[in-house]
């Protein structure tokens, strides 16, 4: 505080931020809450709490937990593969674990829809065993798992790399098994990455929707996510239902974030005092 | 020293069964969730021969498509970049209150589905909205038309440029900037001479991650752009329309030039990380994403 200013700009810089973030940023969401407040408490607990609203939560929830789950094991074992050993390709395999943040969404959702329909390559060996994938809550899981990957591997793999090896010697030296050391060494110095990568992923399950409208099928109360049927209500021009909705997704966002912004807290702390 | 190499076990993991069989496993869910859509898209567009590519690509409807994809990124990215360099040169240089707040607004829309982007901005400029009634009496187009677009694309990559550079521009500290200053150096000339050279890899990181997703953009684009064929639909809502057309091989045409596009955005990001940008530039604590922390000087 008692630095002094020497630097200029600070006027012009932050003047223009303020007026971006407020123009851009603010005005929409606050014009966006203004709409959904408008209703008036009982109208508005009509909407958010009607059954179909209610079904589409429980989809988009349950389905993110589940592609979240899937991502905890599969990112940790592909940031795992990625820092501890070398093999042919590594390089590629790790450039292309970015492939789900640099594809457009509606990409993503027609590629997957193409390999998981009942007649595409992966569709047809899956209902030969009497799985079916697309237009059913397991093709959402599959468009959440692709769009979200690359976080809990990036979160995890800056972790895994700058983890002390002495500590894992220490424990081999007391004669831990690999799983012992693993589960009781490795994996709660790993904890805070993997809880922020999990937030993060399951906070872009919630909110993704061009991906997944493509695989889903789009049924009512079986298939239907919350981006959806907001998009819906548009279509039918119900724009106060839709703001309603759409304020149940953005509290959302904003309680994600808010545990996002703890959980990372907690991780930073702990590396740093590694 | 010899005694100590000799003795050391292998490191947790490294027995050649759980190697191979993780190493194994890891590609094989890999190839199947990522590589495989990546392979299918090239295969489904060409699917019907290099004629039909190629003619699905020169359709007026899909150049239209391409035209105002590429004319939204020309206005979206730059004005974008412009705000990331401020908001980072206003962060990191200068000691104000609600630091931590306006970080935390500028990461919102990073955690916002984009569907409610595109719903809150038709509470603004629709004729539901905020600003609706008096821009149709005043015959502007805002919705369905070119500016709706750049908007929301503005929006949902608003973070994008400024959560490069704000790391970076925190870790340099203050020391160069003021020391050109105190030898008489303008702002902008302190801004261009000196700084610019130390976060120029960073910030073309940053503008081409923007730059990927404004033109792939498809959730919050579509409330906003009225999905009119061959006027307002961007290349993904074209695709997302050929596609339900059952034009499939037209649909994976367009889209394979946004995958070439992203294939692009890849090799450039790994260019850029061996340059220090990114991931591999940042203090190892912060190579988290969202480096909202550890801004308090």
């Amino acid at each position: 505080m008692s630095r002094r200013r020497v630097l200029p700009g600070l006027r012009l810089s932050l003047g223009l931020t303020l007026l971006y973030v407020a123009v851009i940023v603010a005005l929409p969401l606050a014009a966006l809450i203004f709409k959904a407040a408008s209703l008036g408490p009982e109208d508005y607990w009509r909407i958010v709490s009607s059954g179909r609203a209610v079904a589409s939560y429980r989809v988009t929830a349950l389905s993110a937990l589940a592609a979240t789950a899937f991502n905890l094991v599969f990112g940790l074992a592909l940031a795992w593969v990625l820092v501890r050993y070398s093999f042919p390709g590594k390089r590629l395999v790790d450039a292309i674990v970015d492939l789900p943040f640099a594809l457009p969404t509606a990409v993503a959702g027609i590629a997957l829809t193409t390999l998981f329909a009942p007649s595409g390559w992966f569709g047809s060996i899956l209902s030969g065993i009497g799985v079916s994938v697309a237009y059913t809550p397991l093709g959402i899981m599959v468009a959440m798992s692709f769009t979200s990957l690359p976080f809990i591997v990036r979160t995890v793999q800056p972790v895994l790399e700058d983890l002390d090896p002495a500590l894992e010697e220490a424990a081999q030296s007391l004669g831990g098994s690999d799983r012992s050391i693993f589960l009781r060494v490795i994996l709660p110095l790993l904890a805070p990455a993997l809880l922020a990568g999990l937030s993060l992923s399951f906070a872009r399950c919630l909110g993704e929707f061009g991906a997944i409208i493509f695989i889903a099928g789009n049924q009512p109360f079986e298939t239907e996510i919350t981006a959806l049927l907001t998009f819906i209500r548009l279509e039918e021009y119900d724009y106060q239902a839709a703001a309603a909705i759409a304020s149940v997704l953005l509290i959302t966002a904003f309680a994600m974030l808010a545990v996002t912004n703890i959980l990372q807290a907690r991780a930073l702390r702990y590396t740093v005092r590694n | 020293m010899s005694t100590t190499t000799r003795s050391k076990p292998p490191r947790v993991g490294d027995r050649p069964a759980i190697r191979r069989t993780l190493i194994a496993g890891v590609l094989l869910v890999g190839a199947v969730l990522v590589l495989a859509p990546l392979i299918v898209i090239f295969f489904q567009a060409f699917s019907m021969g290099a004629d039909t590519f190629a003619a699905a690509i020169a359709h007026p409807d899909t150049l239209h498509a391409i035209f105002l994809t590429v004319v939204t990124a020309l206005v979206a990215v730059p004005v974008n970049t412009a705000f990331g360099v401020a908001a980072a040169w206003a962060i990191t240089k200068f000691d104000f209150r609600g630091k931590r707040l306006l970080l935390i607004v500028i990461e919102i829309p990073f955690s916002i589905s984009p569907i409610v982007a595109g719903v809150a901005y038709l509470f603004v400029y629709g004729l539901q909205g905020l600003f609706g009634p008096a821009l149709q009496s005043a015959d502007i187009k805002i919705l369905f038309a070119l500016p709706g677009i750049i908007l929301a694309s503005m929006f949902v990559t608003a973070p994008f440029v400024a959560r490069e550079l704000i790391p970076l521009m925190q870790a340099q500290g203050r020391d160069l900037e003021e020391a050109a200053t105190s030898l008489g150096a303008s702002g902008w000339r302190t801004f261009f001479s000196v700084t610019l050279p130390n976060i120029r890899w960073a910030l073309l990181y940053g503008v081409v991650l923007c730059n990927a997703r404004v033109m792939g953009e498809f959730g919050a684009v579509s409330v906003v752009s009225g999905n009119i064929r061959g006027q307002t639909n961007t290349l993904p809502l074209h695709i997302e329309l050929l596609y339900h057309d059952y034009q499939t091989a037209g649909a994976f045409a367009a889209a394979s030039i946004l995958t070439v596009l992203a294939l692009f955005t890849i090799v450039a990001k790994v260019l850029l990380e061996r340059q220090g940008a990114g991931r591999g530039g940042r203090p190892a604590p912060a190579a988290a994403p969202a480096p909202v922390q550890g801004m308090n000087p």
